[in-house]
């Protein structure tokens, strides 16, 4: 009723080619964005900061830049986690050794060697694909993992193998509370997903969906499968990174290699899967759900009065999701964000079924 | 010399053991087509519930635990696992049938997952201790050659001996049987195996199942090497560069890709571990997998992949 577009007509291509082409959306994403600057920084406490909506959006940075790589290229990685490891120790590295490093630059610092490194992890793209490159991106992960441990120089020579980041400060401005952290990765996060957003329109992003559809029909129209899998490696790791990068300096603090684990390669893996692969706000619905899921399952029983050990809710926890996923796979392979665009097509047509 | 045969002879042994693990990946490729992420959790699981079946059932029998108890442990174990392969392909590959092998391997991570949180969840969370009589002391031979002798784990001499044997029979059941030409006919094309009437549930209830029972081999041999608890599970993680290496679909290319990932692996650590720093154990068989990816990417033994436009 609300949602219909009759009466909208497009008289320029500019208009042809928005990103929200009905006016209700654009008033929507407006709408929330105003709302995540203007009203969230002044109603949420510390705690819901800290716990629910810094992890949320780095996340679903993290997510985001992965999906470009497996949502939109097709390029299976299960080393995601080690690239975000590249991006936190680079920035880290670049601020420890260079006096006076603007915290922005170290970020994009961060993001770039972990592009660099994408680049060279996703070399052997080229002659493999699909499990085979699965295995090779674990590399990656396990290589980072003994590097952040094993070798000093990574850690500025830090006796206990953890580092922490210096105070964050922009230009004067001093990124100590909550609130300010959370505008922060608000604000990154915003440039990024409408860069991503745009880049996936263009025709880098029609490449790369080409490569991931059928990589020798695409090259046979002439798209070299070199260009765009790289590029896909390069964009994803340098999101990837900075998402890292954010993770070290604003989420933890002070940070040790377990916080770039395997664990965490899946974790975002799964988040894909299950907001939409080849979605950029899929990307953000995957990470909404693994930020609250657990949150849910440690209050659901306490509202309940059955007391869980936290033992147990981890257990839980990864049954849910391992379960969530076959689910998911099978019924909607496109996940959440499938779900959202079905509810919106439905509203579209309101009342009618067609 | 003698500590390099030693490393080598400690390389050999370890890689017959991801060897185990790495055949319980080819077997479901190998007949479903489907990289199974979950063998490791799949090692753990069983592991967990032959452990904890083990002093269970004699205690519910009210008997000694020893060799009968193990025995029926193995037995319950082995059952549970052909559940457990049931309800898989039930509630998950009955419904992934034609999907892109991407789908079905996050398929596969999903249910590790599952069997993950599971396991613990049931059989509890402890370091357990499976005892089924493996002799744990080590032999010295050669001792007239070098000096002090070369040392050789017997446990790993009966793994590396049950390892062997698994890996024989397994060939002669995919080669020899009705039923393995059935699992190999799946794996080359779902489609055409079910129009000439092979049933694909039964067969992925078999091969998962068999896949389960490998599992468990390896959940009892590390099991009672190293106490079942979580590690168990990231071992798995171990056999996928060996896969890599021997070919997905190649039962001795497990054999001979475990070998070489174990001896690799000791000998970088003992030999180019102090120049680099230690503990490449970890990465030093991917990077050598991938190495060997660049060169010929289907593996040692793997069926060569043709592209056709």
């Amino acid at each position: 009723m609300f949602y219909r577009e009759n009466g909208q007509f497009k008289s320029s291509y500019a208009a042809d080619q928005q990103i929200f082409a009905v006016a209700q959306d654009r008033y929507a994403i407006w709408l929330i964005v105003a709302l995540a600057f203007l009203v969230v920084p002044f109603v949420a406490s510390d705690y819901t900061f800290q716990a629910v909506l810094i992890p949320f959006l780095i996340m679903a940075l993290g997510a985001l830049g992965l999906n470009i790589l497996v949502g939109y290229c097709g390029q299976i990685s299960l080393g995601t986690a080690a690239f975000m490891a590249v991006g936190a120790y680079a920035a880290y590295n670049l601020q420890a050794r260079i006096d006076g490093m603007p915290l922005l630059l170290a970020l994009i610092g961060g993001g770039l060697v972990a592009m660099v490194f994408g680049v060279v992890f996703g070399l052997p793209s080229l002659r493999i694909r699909g499990l085979y490159l699965a295995v090779a991106t674990l590399a990656a992960q396990f290589f980072v993992d003994w590097l952040t441990t094993r070798a000093a120089w990574v850690t500025n020579h830090s006796s206990s193998g953890s580092v922490s980041a210096k105070p964050l400060a922009i230009l004067g401005w001093q990124i100590d509370t909550p609130m300010e952290k959370y505008l922060l990765c608000l604000a990154i996060l915003c440039v990024l997903a409408l860069a991503a957003k745009n880049l996936v329109r263009s025709a880098i992003g029609r490449e790369w969906m080409a490569m991931r559809d059928m990589d020798v029909a695409a090259s046979v129209i002439g798209i070299r499968p070199m260009y765009a899998k790289l590029t896909a490696f390069a964009v994803s790791s340098f999101i990837v990174g900075i998402a890292g990068a954010l993770w070290g300096f604003v989420h933890l603090g002070a940070w040790e290699p377990a916080a770039f684990s395997l664990d965490r390669s899946l974790q975002l893996l799964f988040m894909i899967i299950i907001g939409g692969l080849g979605s950029v706000v899929g990307s953000l619905f995957g990470a909404a759900f693994f930020v609250l899921l657990p949150l849910l399952l440690n209050q659901i029983p306490h509202w309940l009065g059955l007391p869980i050990s936290t033992a147990t809710a981890t257990y839980l926890e990864h049954m849910i999701f391992g379960a969530l996923i076959v689910f998911f796979l099978i019924v909607e392979p496109h996940g959440l964000a499938k779900l959202w665009s079905t509810a919106r097509q439905k509203l579209r047509v309101w009342p009618f079924p067609h | 010399m003698g500590p390099f045969l030693e490393t080598l002879i400690g390389g050999l042994m370890v890689g017959t053991l991801y060897a185990l693990i790495a055949i319980g990946f080819v077997l479901i490729f190998k007949a479903s087509g489907v990289f199974n992420f979950a063998q490791g959790a799949m090692v753990l699981f069983s592991a967990l519930a032959m452990a904890r079946f083990s002093t269970w059932i004699p205690g519910w029998l009210g008997m000694e635990p020893g060799l009968v108890g193990n025995l029926l442990a193995i037995v319950v174990t082995l059952a549970l696992m052909v559940v457990v392969a049931w309800i898989i392909e039930r509630l998950a590959l009955r419904h992934l049938v034609n999907q892109e092998p991407i789908a079905l391997l996050m398929a596969t991570l999903g249910i590790a997952y599952l069997l993950d949180g599971l396991g613990p969840l049931i059989f509890g969370s402890q370091v357990y201790s499976i005892n089924v009589g493996m002799p744990k002391d080590p032999v010295f031979i050669l001792e007239n050659t070098f000096q002090g002798g070369l040392m050789i784990s017997l446990e790993d001499l009966y793994a590396a001996g049950i390892a062997a044997l698994l890996v024989v029979a397994l060939s002669l059941f995919f080669q020899k049987t009705k039923t393995g030409r059935a699992l190999r006919a799946v794996a080359d094309d779902h489609q055409a195996a079910q129009s000439i009437g092979i049933p694909l549930s039964r067969i992925w209830v078999i091969v998962w199942s068999v896949a389960g029972a490998v599992a468990l081999v390896v959940g009892i041999i590390w099991g009672s090497k190293l106490g079942v608890q979580y590690s168990l599970s990231l071992v798995a993680l171990k056999a996928l560069p060996v896969v890599i290496l021997g070919g997905l679909t190649s039962l001795p290319g497990a054999i001979v890709g475990g070998l070489i990932i174990g001896v690799g692996e000791k000998l970088s650590e003992v030999y180019l571990g102090p120049v680099i720093g230690g503990g490449i154990e970890t990465w030093f068989a991917y990077a050598l997998a991938l190495c060997f990816l660049l060169v010929r990417p289907q593996g040692l033994f793997g069926d060569k992949i043709i592209d056709r436009v």
